[in-house]
This record gives structure tokens, C-alpha cells and sequence, in this order.
């Protein structure tokens, strides 16, 4: 393949690429004539989207559906103040291009599902994992393995990053490492569990080293290691990973062949909002609801959310039993009381719902769209967080 | 004695700790060593049945388990462990 000129004044934005002898401008005209599909425009998006462009790769496809809300900017910096309620992929559009108008941003807005993925991922040498949930991460594996693409995967929590090269034609794949998914609602979300704002700055950056390695073929990538950093105690261990001879989709006997259902695979949504969180039919309550019954009832409100989260909102009155404690201190509780149970978004009082429903509890109702839902409908001096 | 290492989404069940010295000649004597001192975190790395959850990950220095002698595999003194978690964020 001819690789593409670079012009007087694409030579002087590069200059310091062009100096390292390992990226010279051979592989600075390889880096424009490559094109690299980043899923999620989040936390590992922003940071992985603005030094791709900041480097000069061509091409940048960017799939997300959502919106840039106020909490996201916390870590998402691709996003600015001015940009809140703005599709994410044109608000990061914008932001590139700015950044560098030499190189052309294809969006998608919309999900990336068994539907569309490989249709989308097929144009790109290389894709970035910088989604937010276990569907869509087991979707963009099998989507890389099919295509026989790099998948550079990158996740986070709390303090906790991870980062690897998922390449099944040279190494293992992220089924090889994690064959299923944790059980629903064991592992929580961003959403729900938080994430230090700078942290998918630290993994989204060495996604973005790893992706520029893996196209100008420099260096060592991380095929075959996992690298796992810990903020906090500021640590970085990396280990060996192999491929597992058993995996479903990469090894010798895969039984995948084929896109599947990854929400049912997983048992949980392909997003990670944290809003509007429901037990189900006839399980919730609205705050709405809520706010008429406690004028003439009295009802037992139950806050399972950690204790410092009280310190932001809180109801009068509910007793507050984080949900990790639920089951050790269900003696706390009265079965034959009604009862409504609440956190944050909706999520964790759900599966409240559901420890209490076996413990034998009737009466229990879930707050549909938790405190926050309370904060916006029934009391406007409580803040949504 | 060995030093777990125990990631942050499971440092709620271990009192905060990142670190845990447990004993045993096997990484299935460390991990009840583990559980003997944190109760809490049994559901969270083992299932109904006993067996270690498809999903949890331990390595022995940079190996995994399970491409060494899995639960068998013997510890010597100051063998490090690392629990790796299935996180998704992003």
C-alpha cells in the first residue's frame, strides 16, 4: 500500500513525532493512513480519542448514543461545559477536529449491538474497548476475534485500571481471561460504585500508547500481559496471560461462531446510567407515589446506600443499611412492615429488593429512580448527584 | 505465609485492607486462610457448590492458577497473590 503524503504543514504539526526515530515519517504517513474505531466517547473514550487525533491517526470512528450530562465531565475531557445535552459523539467530534482538522471523525450515534457492530468495526484496522459495561465487552471481543482485529481493552473502578491487547491471532482474548461475566450485580457500576476522575485518564492514555504501538508495529504491545494499576496504592503488576484452550470463540474448539445475545449472556443492560433503576413489574414505587402514601401512611423507609453517601441526600426517618450488610442484619427488619426501599438510582435498592423477597419480605417496594428520583420530583431543595 | 493482594471493588470485605498475610502449603489453604479472616468475601469468589467462581482470577506472581496446578498449586514463604476482578467501567 502507497502511504499518504504528509503536507508542509502536517510536517510541522508532527515535528516531534518526526524526530523519534522510531516514528519518523514513514510511520507518521502510516499513522494517517490508519484508522482506529473507539466504542464509547466516556472517561477511557476521551483521553484514547484526543491523543489518536492529537497523533494524527487518520481515521477516527466513535460510537456512543448518549448525551454529555454535567457528571460526566468529572473525567470525560473530550466533553467541555458548553457541550451538556449535546450528542457525545458530535460534542467529541467538534473537539477533535479542533484539535486536529487534518484527520476525519466518523460517528455513530447509536448503541453498539450484535446488529450493528460488525458491520461498523469492519472498516477499522483496530478497535478501542472503552465501553462501560460487561455486554458490551464481551461484544467488542467477539467482534475483534471474528474480524481479526486488535481489541485494546482498557476498564476501570474506583482506584483499579486495567489494560491489555486482546489479539486472538497472536495472543489470548478477553474470554480467554474471563470466560463469563460476574453474576448480575455483583461487581457495581461507575454509575453506582464511582471512579477517581483522573483514573481512566492514566488507562485511557496507555490505551492510546498501546493503539499507536500496535499501528506503526513498534515496541512490545501488551499481548499476552495484563496490566493492572492501582491508584491508590500506586501500583502497576502486570501478569501473563495465556490463551486458554477451551476459550468459546478463540480456541482450537470455539462453539461461538457468531454475534449473540450479550445482554442475556451478561443479565444485564448494554449501558450504564444508573437512572431510573427498576425491580420490576409491580415492585416499584414512583416518588410521586411515595410522596401521596406518606401523607396519610406511615411507611418504613429503607436507604441501602454507603454511609457517606447520606452526607449528599437523605430521606427523614429511613434507616440507612448499606446493601453489602443487607443479609447480615435482616434481623434488623420487620417482615410484616411495609416497606420502601431506596439508594441512589434505583439499581441497588432492586436487588435489595430481591435478598429481602427471599429472606421471605412481602411488603417491600423499590423507589423507582432512588433519591435522585425523589430529589427531582417531590423535593427540588435536595440535589441529584 | 503468603501476601493476597485484594483488589478495590473487594476491599469492602476486607475492612479496607489491599493486602491479606494468609497461611497454607496451597493456594486452596491460602484461600480458606483468606475466608477464615474475611467471611464476606466467600460469595463473592466461591459458588453455591464450593468451587472457585468462573469469572474470579488468581495469579501466583504473574501466572494464573489455572495455568499452573489451580487450587493445588503449592505457595512457598512470601509467595505473592493476586486477586484480579472483573471490572466493566469505562
Amino acid at each position: 500500500m502507497t502511504l499518504p503524503e504528509l503536507s508542509h504543514e502536517e510536517i510541522l504539526r508532527y515535528s516531534r513525532h518526526l524526530l523519534i526515530p522510531e516514528v519518523g515519517l514513514e510511520g507518521q504517513r502510516k499513522l494517517k493512513a490508519s484508522s482506529v474505531l473507539v466504542i464509547g466517547t466516556g472517561g477511557l473514550g476521551s483521553p484514547v480519542a484526543l491523543y489518536l487525533a492529537a497523533a494524527g491517526v487518520g481515521r477516527i470512528g466513535l460510537v456512543d448514543y448518549d448525551v454529555v450530562d454535567s457528571s460526566n465531565l468529572q473525567r470525560q475531557v473530550i466533553h467541555g461545559t458548553s457541550t451538556i445535552g449535546k450528542l457525545k459523539v458530535e460534542s467529541a467530534r467538534a473537539k477533535l477536529l479542533d484539535l486536529n482538522p487534518d484527520i476525519q471523525v466518523d460517528v455513530y450515534n447509536e448503541p453498539y449491538t450484535s446488529e450493528n457492530a460488525m458491520r461498523i468495526a469492519s472498516d477499522y484496522d483496530l478497535i478501542i474497548d472503552g465501553t462501560d459495561n460487561f455486554p458490551t465487552r464481551y461484544l467488542t471481543n467477539d467482534v475483534a476475534v471474528f474480524l481479526g482485529k486488535p481489541n485494546i481493552y482498557g476498564s476501570i473502578f474506583r482506584f483499579d485500571g486495567q489494560v491489555s491487547v486482546f489479539y486472538a491471532k497472536e495472543g489470548p482474548c478477553y474470554r480467554c481471561l474471563f470466560p463469563e461475566p460476574p453474576p448480575p450485580g455483583l461487581v457495581p457500576s461507575c454509575a453506582e460504585g464511582g471512579v477517581l476522575g483522573v483514573l481512566p485518564g492514566t488507562i485511557g492514555t496507555i490505551q492510546a500508547t498501546e493503539a499507536l504501538k500496535v499501528l506503526l508495529g513498534i515496541g512490545t504491545p501488551l499481548i499476552g500481559k495484563l496490566l493492572l494499576y492501582n491508584a491508590l496504592d500506586m501500583s502497576f503488576d502486570f501478569v501473563t496471560l495465556k490463551k486458554n484452550p477451551n476459550c468459546r470463540v478463540c480456541g482450537p474448539n470455539a462453539d461461538i461462531k457468531e454475534l449473540i445475545d450479550y445482554e442475556e449472556f451478561c443479565g444485564v443492560p448494554g449501558h450504564d446510567h444508573g437512572e431510573e433503576g427498576s425491580a420490576g413489574e409491580g415492585l416499584d414505587i414512583t416518588a410521586g407515589e411515595l410522596a401521596e402514601r406518606l401523607k396519610t401512611n406511615h411507611l418504613k423507609l429503607l436507604d441501602v446506600r454507603e454511609p457517606h453517601e447520606l452526607e449528599i441526600s437523605a430521606l427523614p426517618g429511613a434507616v440507612n443499611i448499606p446493601l453489602g450488610q443487607l443479609a447480615a442484619r435482616l434481623s434488623e427488619l420487620d417482615s410484616a412492615e411495609e416497606m420502601v426501599v431506596f439508594c441512589k438510582g434505583g439499581t441497588r435498592s432492586a436487588r435489595a429488593l430481591e435478598l429481602l423477597a427471599s429472606a421471605g419480605f412481602k411488603k417491600v417496594k423499590n423507589l423507582k429512580g432512588g433519591i435522585n428520583a425523589w430529589a427531582r420530583e417531590v423535593d427540588r431543595s435536595l440535589p441529584v448527584y | 505465609m503468603s501476601i493476597l493482594k485484594i483488589p478495590t471493588p473487594l476491599r469492602s470485605y476486607t475492612d479496607g485492607r489491599a493486602e491479606v498475610t494468609v497461611n497454607g502449603g496451597t493456594v486452596a489453604s491460602a484461600l480458606s486462610s483468606l475466608i477464615e479472616q474475611h467471611p464476606a468475601l466467600k460469595p463473592h469468589l466461591f459458588n453455591e457448590q464450593g468451587e472457585l467462581r468462573a469469572f474470579v482470577n488468581l495469579f501466583l506472581g504473574e501466572h494464573n492458577i489455572k495455568d499452573l496446578q489451580g487450587l493445588d498449586t503449592p505457595l512457598s514463604e512470601n509467595d505473592r497473590l493476586i486477586l484480579i476482578p472483573s471490572i466493566a467501567g469505562g
